[in-house]
């Protein structure tokens, strides 16, 4: 599913460099449950946005379903993005003048869905979160909880094949964070890779596999199974 | 504020071009003055006066006359009275192509014709104003008006679009004017169109008339006071590159106009992007094409200067028919307005404003990284 081989990123950081990813190896097979954990400044954001096509890195290869992801142009990297990425935020991100269900639909807006057809699929997604009441709440009538919700059901609706989440309990409260993850849990069990950036072992323990990521080198555990 | 421009520019051109419409434009006048040079052993400050044979040597020698009349005043305002109603109003004598000349339109009855003339008739061809105040909705035709205590017979009225002054007045034949006012002979003044003839043939025509009246009436071709020619066609023609300057000089004003409209807009959509660049970035994450955040923003933009343009547009307008209203009568100044044509033009220039507005701020908009824009703050 993923492949990344010898990979390296530098951010310049006034007249030096910064070396923040150092010769990542990391592969993560289709279905896994993956966390990605680090002190902050360990490189796990940067890991996540090459993961994503969000940035691109200065050396090395990584692969995405057998694609290369290398040097890809605006457009085809905007497509990636679409067809085989959902991204979830610590800050979840939700467009605020929309409401839940546009902010769910927006991802089918970009594949030229015409709107009646991704507003039902919007709500299908909505009720599967448990939100289907809130449809046109605007997201800040909703708590923290309940606007993450809507960005995973953002993420899922494009039927991705990988959901990348950047802390996406940093925000939230530890019963929040639980439920929040029992839904990643079953959105894993529907055959989709879930990468989740965190610093919280809590969090960490409820995935099967956990990277532990340090000054830019993957410090990596064994599987640990529950 | 362009429409605005344009609208005044406009109501000038058609103000002026109104006076105009109050005589032929091709026409040609001609005053007596005094002489200022010496001639032919003539002293100066000799008056000139035109007279019957000039009319008549005039129409005779000069080609490309189209029609020619002369003109006879009595007073400045001449008591008319009817029927225990009276006002005051130029009599005036005049040659039958005095109508082509003035360019007036007969609303009824008749204008003087050559029998009126060779046969000394009294009778008068009144002005619009003149038939209103005398005999309001009566019908004037075949009744007799007092100018003084000699009485005149009504043949017809019209209506002349030059302006108040010109529907105040009555003509009579020349002839007739000459017995009945003294001065027998006597012309004040004469005036002919020139037909199809161009600037340059006018021109020539007018220096032709100013020889051929120099030798018959003794005065130095060279005299600028001797005799008065003005020539209609030149001025008309001077008035039209006047309004094609003054219309140029409006669009760049307004161009300009909108040129720093642009810019301001330009501005305001960059602060738009800088506000929305987090939104940018999750569109992109969500798999938003540069080009379609481009097009977001244009569309902004575009939208933003349409809605404030029409508004413009609309306000503009309001304000030239409130100005219209108010300059009422005034002359020089008529339907400041705008036609649809520069109406359709100005939309689309808007528009393209919009889009020109919005280009700079959505191509900076579409390079911003999701990176940078997701960055936690």
């Amino acid at each position: 599913m993923i492949k990344l081989v010898g990979i390296n990123k530098y951010y310049e950081v006034g007249t030096h460099e910064l070396h923040v990813l150092k010769d990542i190896n990391l592969e993560v097979g289709s279905g896994e449950l993956v966390s990605i954990m680090g002190s902050s400044g360990s490189g796990k954001s940067t890991l996540l946005n090459i993961l994503g096509i969000l940035d691109d890195y200065d050396s090395g290869e990584y692969s995405l379903d057998d694609t290369l992801i290398k040097d890809l142009s605006e457009k085809k990297a905007a497509l990636y993005r679409n067809e085989f990425i959902g991204f979830i935020f610590q800050s979840f991100h939700l467009l605020n003048y929309k409401n839940a269900l546009e902010n769910v639909a927006l991802p089918l807006y970009y594949r030229g869905i015409p709107r009646k057809e991704r507003n039902k699929t919007a709500l299908e997604y909505l009720e599967k979160v448990g939100l289907k009441e809130w449809a046109e709440h605007m997201p800040s009538e909703l708590s923290g909880g309940q606007q993450q919700r809507v960005s995973i059901a953002r993420a899922l609706i494009s039927n991705p094949k990988l959901i990348l989440a950047d802390e996406p309990t940093g925000a939230l409260d530890s019963k929040t964070s639980e439920s929040v993850m029992d839904l990643f849990r079953e959105v894993n069990a529907l055959g989709i890779t879930v990468i989740i950036v965190t610093h919280e072992q809590s969090i960490a323990d409820m995935t099967d596999r956990q990277i532990l990521l340090h000054d830019g080198k993957i410090l990596e555990k064994e599987p640990v199974h529950v | 504020m362009l429409i605005i421009l344009l609208g005044s520019g406009n109501g000038l051109e058609n103000g002026v071009r109104s006076q105009f419409a109050g005589d032929a434009v091709n026409a040609i006048w001609i005053w007596p003055g005094n002489t200022s040079l010496p001639y032919a052993g003539y002293q100066p400050g000799r008056p000139i006066s035109l007279e019957n044979e000039i009319y008549d040597d005039l129409e005779r020698s000069i080609n490309g006359i189209d029609n020619l009349s002369g003109r006879k005043y009595l007073n400045w305002q001449n008591f008319v009275t009817y029927k225990g109603k009276s006002g005051n109003y130029g009599v005036l004598g005049c040659h039958p192509p005095q109508k082509v000349i003035e360019a007036l339109t007969i609303t009824e009855g008749r204008f003087i014709n050559d029998i009126d003339m060779k046969e000394y008739r009294k009778v008068a061809c009144i002005g619009f104003d003149m038939k209103m105040e005398l005999f309001g909705d009566e019908d004037p035709i075949g009744k007799y008006i007092n100018v003084g205590d000699i009485p005149f017979k009504v043949i017809g009225y019209y209506s002349d679009n030059g302006g108040e002054r010109d529907v105040r007045k009555a003509w009579v034949p020349i002839s007739t004017h000459q017995r009945v006012f003294g001065n027998p002979n006597r012309i004040d003044a004469m005036a002919m169109t020139t037909g199809e003839a161009t600037i340059e043939e006018a021109n020539s025509m007018g220096e032709e008339i100013r020889d051929r009246l120099s030798k018959k009436l003794h005065f130095d071709p060279a005299d600028p006071q001797a005799v008065y020619i003005r020539n209609g066609a030149e001025m008309y023609q001077q008035f039209m590159t006047l309004f094609a300057n003054i219309r140029f000089f409006i669009w760049i004003i307004g161009i300009g106009t909108i040129m720093a409209g642009i810019i301001g807009v330009s501005n305001i959509m960059m602060i738009v992007v800088k506000e929305r660049t987090k939104e940018i970035g999750i569109r992109k994450a969500m798999g938003a094409t540069a080009k379609s955040i481009v097009s977001l923003i244009l569309q902004e933009s575009i939208v933003i200067t349409t809605i404030a343009g029409y508004f413009g547009l609309v306000a503009g307008v309001g304000l030239l028919e409130y100005a219209a209203g108010q300059m009422e009568g005034v002359e020089f100044f008529l339907n400041p307005e705008v036609d649809l044509r520069v109406a359709l033009s100005a939309t689309v220039l808007l528009i393209i404003a919009g889009s020109l507005a919005g280009l700079i701020p959505a191509i900076k908009a579409a390079r911003i990284q999701p990176v940078v824009a997701l960055r936690e703050e």
